[in-house]
């Protein structure tokens, strides 16, 4: 079993693991950010640029460092290989540059979108973002595209992750959602905007990182914050029933699948359960879900004043 | 005269037909190799003759092949590069108008080496009408016993096809291309897995450059060491440059690579000087994504050395004061160019090849070419110029392909050594538009 350093904490991982998962074994604040990355989807992550890491210590056998940034999602550990991860100011700057890249075209729309709260681009851009913009540019907009009757696509929020492209492949039956376009121009869309209608399409909502696919049963019904978060089960004969309902007072509000710290789904949910159980009566609720992603919505700093705000 | 090993006999009519061509010796090499020689005693010729990567990144061929895995029980493939989109590059071209056989021929010979019994040509969307030249040549070269089974009586097999790209720059990186050669859209994949492991159809695959795959021809007629013999160190054997530019003879050139820039320039067999008897004011040597060379770091480097058409002494001084060979693009510009605007340019056309896969490409190409067209069109700000060198630094190696690098290296190299030219556009931006307009000259007239 290899053995990796990263940022001086050695941990033993299985052959094959990745720094980014060889990190999250580890945890705390060495764990790269990750926007593309979802380890529930095949093929998914390298995209997006935040995880990049340096390998200062190649492995055992060849200890020569890499020469250049590593995407720490797509990098296998070596034995004795030594990774910097915040502790090497290059690749915070180099973090830091991503964010930037990635905020110049996002509309920067938080008072309205409903993904504020739980949304992966604004922890980033807490962590790692300047509270001002050297883009002077007009932004990229597009058009709001209702895709089935369910989700609502803005892609002007979008960060081209592609996560809701491999799920659609992965999840759905047939390729209906995809890349067109390139570069700086280029779109999520349907085939010809048609709707996404299998039952697993609602998935793409929980893996976009950001709020640019969105539950159109829940848009603007209330912020994230406010709805208590609960764990609950039902049978469904499509899907394994295990998801979360967010409750106000006695009613459910809507229902996602269940998230990990790091924002990633493993029992994904049907579009039954998430769109149209909306009766507490049909839930069996387990207890409150303990959300310890170390998100605006989990952390409640704000009350607390600014020493604990990071 | 310098020797030709790849245009010797691109002038003779009708070489495009497989008549013509062997009748100047087309396709010895095939039956060298398949009659006289293993394929591991190709590669070592390869190998003696030092031949480097023709598309850009000079890495040595030799090396590249010997890296291929191989695997029982699972087909290897060659494919040859024909996505020749860099801007300033068209040496490619010309090779294969003019001369398709030597390609097919080198494919062959290639494919022979490496154990591939089924390979592709991978042409740009754009060189609609090379497909036919191409298509033609290999259907001839089918007639006459060269491809398909049981090759010239040796028992080896190959198929050899040519695809059509869509028309994009990014095809032209190996792993983009293989990926469109599969049929999807054309993204980079992340390496490693490198494509000598997993390639096409997750098979091993070698991609060369068409450049490259010509030199083998005449590496297996005359031997690696003779080719070695031709040029100075690491840079052997004979180059195809593209010239264009400010030039009284621009085209496609193949030179000895033991000649200096100045001679290239300057000399009647080569570029002829520059047109109008006007001053050199820069030269991008290998192709738009190199850093451009002011003046005086194009003849001399910053030693004070002769500055020669090879891969080492064009890079000497590293990205301060040197550029790269590149793929051989060579552009000259005389004094009335002006640099903002040929910047601007390639940037525009980095953001709008760019696959948009990963962030930093993605935003950053898009980025710099917005600030460089204001800057540009008169509305640019002093802070845009360093805004310009930190953007350019940080998409720099922090992409998921040389994309990235390819589109931060000119706008760097361009604001290092022409830094006066661009605030100039700040600090006077009427005076800028009227010289890059031609008003300036009209003014003088009337």
């Amino acid at each position: 079993m290899p053995k990796v350093t990263i940022d001086g904490q050695t941990i033993e991982v299985a052959e094959g693991t990745t720094i980014l998962n060889a990190a999250r074994q580890i945890g705390g604040e060495l764990v790269p950010p990750a926007m593309c990355y979802y380890s529930t989807l095949k093929g998914s992550g390298g995209k997006c640029r935040t995880c990049l890491v340096r390998v200062t210590k190649g492995s055992e056998k060849d200890p020569r460092p890499m020469p250049k940034l590593v995407a720490s999602c797509q990098t296998m550990v070596m034995d004795g290989m030594e990774v910097a991860s915040k502790s090497d100011p290059s690749v915070v700057d180099a973090r830091a540059a991503v964010t930037e890249f990635l905020l110049i075209n996002h509309p920067l729309d938080c008072p309205i979108c409903d993904q504020a709260g739980e949304c992966h681009l604004q922890d980033l851009a807490f962590e790692h973002g300047k509270s001002n913009t050297r883009y002077e540019f007009e932004r990229r907009t597009f058009e709001k595209i209702d895709i089935g009757p369910y989700i609502k696509l803005h892609m002007t929020r979008c960060i081209m992750c592609f996560r809701c492209v491999f799920t659609a492949q992965q999840l759905c039956p047939e390729r209906v959602h995809g890349i067109i376009h390139r570069g700086d121009h280029a779109e999520i869309s349907t085939f010809i905007e048609k709707s996404i209608d299998s039952e697993f399409s609602g998935n793409v909502i929980d893996v976009c990182p950001v709020g640019a696919l969105t539950d159109r049963t829940f848009r603007f019904k209330s912020r994230v914050w406010f709805l208590n978060p609960m764990d609950a089960h039902r049978d469904c004969p499509t899907c394994s029933g295990k998801a979360v309902v967010w409750m106000y007072g006695g009613e459910i509000y809507r229902v996602t699948a269940r998230k990990d710290k790091y924002g990633e789904v493993h029992d994904f949910i049907c579009n039954t359960c998430r769109f149209h159980t909306k009766e507490k009566g049909s839930w069996t609720i387990e207890g409150p879900r303990d959300l310890d992603r170390h998100s605006v919505i989990s952390q409640n700093h704000y009350e607390h004043g600014e020493k604990t705000v990071r | 005269m310098a020797r030709k090993l790849l245009l010797e006999h691109a002038q003779v009519p009708g070489i495009n037909t497989y008549e013509v061509y062997r009748k100047h010796g087309g396709y010895r090499s095939v039956e060298k190799a398949l009659k006289t020689m293993s394929p591991d005693e190709v590669v070592d010729e390869v190998k003696k003759s030092g031949l480097r990567g023709r598309g850009g990144a000079g890495f040595p061929t030799g090396m590249k092949w010997s890296f291929l895995a191989k695997p029982e029980g699972v087909p290897r493939y060659l494919v040859c590069n024909a996505d020749e989109s860099e801007p300033g590059t068209f040496k490619d071209r010309y090779l294969m108008e003019k001369i398709p056989h030597l390609l097919v021929e080198g494919m062959i010979t290639s494919s022979y080496a490496l154990g591939a019994n089924t390979s592709y040509i991978y042409i740009r969307g754009e060189y609609s009408w090379i497909l036919f030249i191409l298509e033609k040549a290999i259907a001839e070269a089918y007639a006459n016993g060269w491809l398909g089974k049981n090759i010239q009586g040796s028992g080896y097999d190959l198929d050899l096809y040519v695809n059509i790209g869509g028309g994009a720059y990014i095809c032209g990186e190996e792993t983009a291309l293989i990926e469109s050669l599969e049929g999807k859209r054309g993204n980079p994949r992340i390496k490693p897995p490198f494509p000598a492991v997993k390639g096409l159809w997750q098979c091993p695959t070698v991609v060369n450059n068409v450049e490259t795959i010509a030199a083998v021809v005449p590496i297996v007629n005359d031997g690696g060491e003779e080719y070695a013999k031709i040029g100075i160190g690491k840079s052997t054997g004979t180059k195809l440059i593209s010239a264009s530019g400010n030039i009284n003879k621009p085209g496609v050139y193949e030179i000895e690579m033991n000649i200096s820039v100045e001679e290239f320039i300057y000399s009647d067999e080569w570029c002829g000087g520059i047109k109008n008897g006007k001053k050199l004011k820069a030269c991008v040597p290998g192709g738009s994504s190199v850093p451009i060379l002011p003046h005086f770091l194009v003849c001399k480097t910053a030693n004070g050395d002769t500055r020669m058409m090879t891969y080492e002494s064009l890079a000497d001084g590293g990205f301060a004061t040197g550029s790269m060979l590149g793929s051989g693009g060579f552009i000259v510009y005389d004094e009335d160019q002006c640099i903002v605007r040929n910047t601007w340019n390639f940037a525009r056309f980095y953001a709008h090849e760019s696959c948009g896969q990963c962030s930093p490409c993605r935003e950053g190409t898009g980025w710099m070419e917005k600030v460089l067209h204001r800057l540009e069109h008169g509305g640019g700000k002093m802070s845009d110029i360093d805004l310009l060198v930190d953007v350019a630094k940080k998409i720099e190696g922090n992409t998921i392909c040389p994309l990235g690098d390819a589109a931060a290296w000119p706008v760097s190299a361009a604001i290092r050594h022409f830094r006066e030219e661009f605030e100039w556009h700040v600090n006077d931006p009427k005076a800028a538009m009227e010289r890059n307009y031609g008003l300036v000259n009209e003014k003088v007239n009337a």
